[in-house]
């Protein structure tokens, strides 16, 4: 019996069946197309990314593919459930984590993930010894008698994802898990996501637009945009597709233009020039930059900076979109505490 | 070998959950007594809540009294008995009074049943609660559900403090009671179906109070709470009729203090009991359609 649950658990995420099958999926508010016709299936055992900026379309998948919100066209099957036709089948079967923090302030943590219990009619004694369980792996054990008031930002993630995994999902909804924490939580809900996924063989459909979330994460990711999917891969066939180091250097004069000059050191594959800046892919960087260098002051114009980059995930987002996640308009407060969480993070 | 079973245990409890309960009404109670606790575990919630009734009760009650009116005129107080027998069915207009205020709590904590629809989608509960395989009827009548528990216990309450500061009580029975509690329920449960619809879609607080001003005191002046119907101009007669306060009042009346009423008692009974089922069986209704992100 034992190994037969264990072995099934390996074939599983071997046997690379699909759990989530989304095809042509759309959804309109009035004028605006949120989601306009995206396709893709997730593999059981995956931890699968929805990455893109806000509003590009990945809450309204999520909230289609959880029954919350009726698609305006396509198809989408979990768990073998059509989404439209058989929704109380579709919310039986998976666990969703919101966007929000969701957990009744005035409950305490263990009543918030027993109440959640009774909203999929768990019978309480398996739903109290499943709650304890679940308190336990996301380290809420000590703070379970508490009322969630008096939970920080981070506890009361985890508190939510222990509601989202009461029922034993396999697969498991995710949206944005990370959105406004700090390094540490952030890394703590890492930790939780990858221990589902390997000690509990769970499927994670998990929507960020935290760059390196979604590297360090994700068994695959779709890069989402204006409601279209972009590319679909691991991150490393997505870093792929920027082919080269990014060199950027800044130069004192707008004027001239420069580009035909760098272009033509050997290695250098493309020259953007965006005003004083020029952004140089190239292959074996560390050697072309001084070369770069050496053509400018060649023509008497002056280098204010260098820099010198390997292949991210973030420079695969701008050669996939045209753009970087930080031009993106919407919360400009949680963006620039992303972005700052972002870099030290780095470091 | 140890490490392989703890984690081929682990497996086998998560790839298989409990048998679910699968019924409509599941977790109906458990949303119910989210909300209750919300207001059991605030006393101040519930002690201002009867604030309003209390000072109508003791400030306009005691000071309205038309019994004085009429002997203050220089007839005698047979007359006066008989007027006020006629007009109010009753010889104690505080007494009447206080049946009023009996719903007039209904009416004002039904009123706000709405509000916790509207704090639930803004917190995200809401959506919460829709991810799960609960069923959107189960939600709503959970709202209207804790309404009408706190609703009946309010006018518990009132009727007490009512007796304390003098109501007629030698015609209270058991049944009388029963009946009067009976009402109760039925028209906090056709109120509170009727303000839950009216946020099903809302998120938005300011609407919701907006709302609910906009039908309170119209339901509570277009009706007998206060007055009698007899010494109002027939168009406002014509609106307390077709309003189902009236009926409800107009039952309790007959119920605790044995008022002569406007209507057959029975018709009061069907007609509060014919708003109950159509608002709250509306607001379930209404929910497969308008309970969705």
């Amino acid at each position: 019996m034992t190994t037969e649950a264990s072995t099934s658990g390996l074939a599983r995420q071997a046997s690379g069946r699909v759990i989530l099958d989304v095809e042509n999926l759309s959804k309109t508010f009035g004028k605006l197309k949120a989601v306009d016709g995206v396709t893709f299936q997730v593999y059981e055992g995956e931890i699968f990314g929805f990455l893109g900026p806000n509003g590009a379309g990945k809450s309204t998948t999520i909230n289609m593919l959880t029954t919350l919100t009726p698609p305006s066209g396509g198809k989408g099957e979990v768990s073998g459930y059509d989404i439209y036709k058989q929704p109380g089948l579709v919310r039986r079967s998976v666990g969703v984590v919101p966007q929000d923090y969701t957990a009744d302030e005035d409950m305490t943590g263990i009543q918030n993930v027993l109440l959640c219990g009774d909203l999929y009619g768990m019978p309480r004694k398996d739903a109290r010894e499943h709650a304890q369980e679940l308190l336990e792996l996301v380290e809420l054990r000590d703070a379970e008698n508490r009322n969630v008031s008096t939970y920080s930002g981070g506890m009361r993630r985890r508190l939510e994802l222990a509601c989202g995994l009461i029922n034993y999902p396999k697969l498991l909804f995710l949206d944005d898990p990370t959105l406004g924490l700090d390094v540490q939580t952030r890394a703590a809900v890492w930790k939780y996501i990858r221990t589902l996924k390997q000690e509990y063989h769970m499927t994670l459909f998990v929507t960020t637009h935290y760059l390196e979330e979604a590297d360090s994460l994700c068994d695959r990711i779709a890069v989402i945009d204006h409601g279209h999917i972009i590319k679909i891969g691991t991150p490393e066939q997505l870093k792929s597709v920027v082919g080269g180091d990014i060199i950027v250097v800044g130069v004192k004069e707008l004027e001239p233009d420069l580009s035909a000059t760098i272009s033509s050191i050997p290695k250098v594959k493309e020259v953007k020039k965006n005003g004083n800046d020029y952004r140089i892919k190239a292959e074996d960087g560390e050697e072309v930059s001084p070369q770069i260098i050496d053509a400018i002051r060649t023509k008497g114009l002056h280098v204010t900076k260098i820099s010198l980059t390997r292949p991210t995930l973030d420079e695969a987002y701008l050669e996939l979109t045209g753009r970087t996640l930080r031009d993106e308009e919407g919360d400009k407060w949680s963006m620039m505490s992303q972005r700052r969480t972002m870099s030290t993070a780095r470091r | 070998m140890q490490e392989r079973r703890g984690q081929a245990g682990e497996a086998k409890s998560w790839s298989e959950g409990p048998k679910l309960d699968t019924s409509p009404i599941h977790g109906l109670w458990a949303l119910t007594q989210r909300d209750l606790r919300k207001w059991y575990t605030n006393p101040y919630q519930l002690i201002i809540s009867l604030v309003q009734p209390v000072i109508w009760m003791g400030l306009f009650g005691k000071a309205l009294n038309f019994s004085s009116f009429i002997t203050g005129s220089g007839a005698p107080p047979s007359v006066a008995n008989a007027v006020l027998l006629k007009y109010f069915g009753t010889t104690s207009y505080f007494s009447y009074l206080v049946c009023g205020m009996l719903v007039f709590i209904v009416l004002f904590t039904s009123a706000f049943s709405g509000m916790s629809v509207v704090w639930d989608r803004r917190f995200g509960f809401m959506n919460k609660a829709l991810s799960t395989p609960v069923s959107r009827g189960a939600i709503v009548m959970s709202k209207i559900l804790q309404s009408v528990i706190r609703s009946l216990a309010q006018a518990a309450v009132v009727l007490l403090i009512g007796i304390g500061l003098g109501m007629e009580t030698s015609n209270l029975s058991v049944l009388g009671l029963l009946g009067a509690f009976s009402v109760i329920f039925l028209v906090a449960m056709g109120l509170s179906g009727l303000f839950v619809m009216l946020s099903l879609r809302s998120s938005n607080w300011q609407t919701q109070m907006a709302i609910i001003n906009l039908l309170n005191l119209p339901l509570l002046f277009a009706s007998n709470a206060l007055f009698p119907i007899a010494i109002m101009p027939a168009w406002l007669q014509s609106v307390v009729r077709v309003n189902p306060v009236s009926y409800a009042i107009d039952a309790l009346r007959q119920m605790l203090i044995g008022a002569t009423g406007i209507n057959a008692l029975w018709v009061d009974i069907t007609v509060v009991l014919g708003f109950a089922v159509f608002f709250s069986g509306l607001g379930i209704v209404m929910s497969w359609r308008l309970l969705k992100k």
